[in-house]
């Protein structure tokens, strides 16, 4: 039975930065895409790093801190081409990029985001924390406090990007901007809310697993 | 030939899409499948490639416009050809048929209804997230003119689903965007009151035949659960639907539309709205069938697993406002369907039997249907049908 679902590759790649893993994701999309690549998963971290989406170019407000300053906490501030506003990515994250083929069957984007959901919200209750969702507010929620961010990309429905679970960043970078340009709102992490630090191998496991069960995929691990 | 552009459906709950980017100029060539713009709805973007091969013409949505779903966004011209713009819409007018008379439903495609709009009137459109395709143009060959557009927000802005004009946000109030689901069904159902002439019949059925079915079947524990009272239901309408094809049927313009399955549609309640997930063929299922069918799609719906698919093409909507408690209500037709059945609570009664009050299971059925399309006799005869089948304990009504 199990054999018969599509098979999903799951990479851990460790620290990379956002310049080359947007590059990694640009060639697998291209693979997945003429079907040189299966459906993969990259779990991974990135250097401290604000990126903009294009929403957020009008309103820079959202970046509360001076270029000085951002050179001084060591962060890059890059423009990318997304929609979306204001994120920030840093180590201390369990950063996930699928790069799946959602055709036939999975064509819609509010699911695909929902399901993204779905997998962190399991994956973090493995570890005793009870998120949720919050209407009309994409990610994962702890009251009022964001865990994990969500931002997607689609390329005929072949995805990538993804998400970013606040496993034990320094929270403090985080004031650095209005989170996805939502004021009013916080941020937390698994460390703040449990204590302790998940070990990356079992977090990543763990991941992975629910993803593969929430999106009905074979794992099969790559280095 | 100019090929339209138009703002693709990214998902079933999604009514609109941001231009993200642009990634060809005007003038540019593009190949078919080709990217050809970026956009980006619910933290999601998109990368949607050109539909066919050719030269971008003209674009109409400028980079972070949000546009509704299925708007044109640009146009194609064909390889070498010189396209201008203007030429080419006013060349679009002699192959669309005279004006719609008034208050009818224009038979125009999507496509060359909004390539017939001028500038201003886009631009108008485009500023209170109006759906040209959906109005009654009324000037020259059925164009939509700038005056129709202003009738059309005076006329929402009346019934209140113009989420454009919120008042201000005050101490004592909220005010909130509403979602894509909230807009989205509000525009249905205006439309829906537009569009059909709305009559609403009822008729009380006894379930008295349908319990007994149900306790039998509990018995037998090798059976499984009983299905649920809405399901004898869902049957017994199934089985009317297919004798009497005009309550399963859609007008179209001037035309009437038979179709040959019963697609029935569910209406399920949902924190943060509605859906009508619909049981394909329904007329081929056993009430068994059905009922694995409704709790299936009723479980997908609540947690957003439902596939475009499977909320489209409904021929008849069943919706169920008895479970909260109400005796009967006066549904508005899901469009383009011509009827829809509103189930009451089922309670024990006082009714009259041989002189003698007892009490009895019954609920009020109300079947709201197009009186363009079915009249008073055939929707009564089609109630009664639903009704003689229910009481006669779920067993299909003789022919």
């Amino acid at each position: 039975m199990a054999a018969d679902l599509p098979v999903l590759e799951v990479r851990s790649l460790g620290l990379v930065p956002y310049a080359a893993a947007l590059e990694t994701q640009r060639e697998l999309v291209a693979a997945r895409q003429s079907g040189a690549a299966r459906d993969q998963l990259l779990l991974l971290e990135h250097p401290a790093v604000i990126t903009v989406g294009v929403s957020g170019r009008r309103h820079r407000g959202h970046v509360l801190a001076s270029p000085a300053q951002l050179r001084d906490h060591g962060i890059e501030l890059l423009d990318v081409p997304r929609g979306g506003d204001v994120t920030f990515h840093g180590p201390g994250q369990l950063v996930g990029y699928p790069i799946i083929d959602l055709k036939p069957d999975r064509c819609d984007v509010h699911r695909y985001v929902r399901d993204l959901e779905e997998v962190l919200i399991r994956t973090v209750a493995s570890f005793g924390v009870a998120a949720e969702r919050v209407a009309g507010l994409t990610g994962v929620w702890v009251g009022d406090d964001k865990l994990a961010a969500i931002g997607v990309r689609l390329s005929r429905w072949v995805t990538s990007h993804g998400f970013a679970l606040n496993v034990a960043p320094d929270l403090d970078q985080f004031s650095l901007i209005v989170p996805c340009g939502l004021a009013g709102r916080g941020v937390t992490s698994l460390e703040r809310l449990t204590g302790s630090v998940p070990p990356r191998p079992d977090l990543e496991a763990v991941v992975a697993a629910e993803f593969a069960r929430v999106f009905n995929r074979r794992i099969e691990i790559r280095e | 030939m100019p090929t339209n552009v138009l703002m693709p459906q990214m998902g079933e709950s999604i009514a609109e899409g941001t231009i993200v980017r642009w990634l060809k100029k005007t003038g540019e060539a593009v190949d078919r499948d080709e990217p050809l713009f970026e956009i980006s709805t619910d933290k999601v973007d998109a990368e949607i490639p050109s539909p066919v091969g050719g030269v971008l013409a003209a674009i109409y949505a400028q980079v972070g416009e949000t546009v509704p779903v299925d708007s044109v966004v640009a146009v194609i011209g064909a390889d070498g050809e010189t396209v201008s713009a203007p030429a080419e819409v006013q060349d679009e007018r002699d192959e669309v048929p005279a004006a719609a008379s008034p208050g009818s439903v224009p038979n125009v495609s999507r496509s060359s209804q909004s390539r017939r709009l001028s500038p201003v009137v886009r631009k108008l459109a485009a500023e209170h997230e109006i759906d040209t395709a959906a109005l009654v143009g009324t000037g020259g060959g059925g164009r939509v003119t700038k005056a129709d557009v202003l009738a059309y927000v005076a006329d929402r802005r009346r019934s209140g689903t113009d989420h454009a004009a919120l008042p201000e946000a005050a101490a004592d109030r909220r005010v909130e965007p509403m979602s894509a689901m909230r807009r989205s069904i509000a525009r249905h159902m205006v439309t829906s009151r537009r569009t059909s002439a709305h009559v609403h019949t009822v008729f009380e059925a006894d379930f008295s035949g349908v319990a007994a079915l149900r306790a039998a079947r509990s018995e037998s524990a090798a059976a499984g659960p009983a299905p649920g009272y809405l399901s004898y239901i869902a049957k017994a309408v199934a089985d009317a639907l297919a004798a009497m094809p005009v309550v399963n049927a859609s007008v179209d313009g001037d035309n009437v539309v038979y179709h040959d399955q019963v697609n029935l549609g569910i209406a399920v309640a949902l924190d943060w709205g509605l859906i009508v997930p619909v049981i394909k063929q329904a007329e081929r299922l056993s009430v068994d069938e059905i009922d694995a069918a409704i709790i299936d799609l009723a479980t997908r719906a609540r947690s957003k697993r439902l596939t475009p698919e499977e909320v489209r093409g409904g021929t008849f909507t069943i919706t169920n406002p008895g479970s909260f408690g109400s005796v009967f209500g006066m549904p508005i037709i899901n469009q383009p369907q011509s009827a829809i059945l509103c189930v009451g609570a089922i309670e024990k009664r006082p009714v009259v039997v041989e002189d003698a009050v007892v009490a009895r299971l019954r609920a009020f059925l109300t079947l709201g249907f197009d009186h363009r399309l079915i009249d008073g006799a055939a929707a009564d005869r089609f109630l009664a049908r639903v009704v003689e089948a229910l009481e006669a304990g779920g067993r299909p009504a003789s022919p």
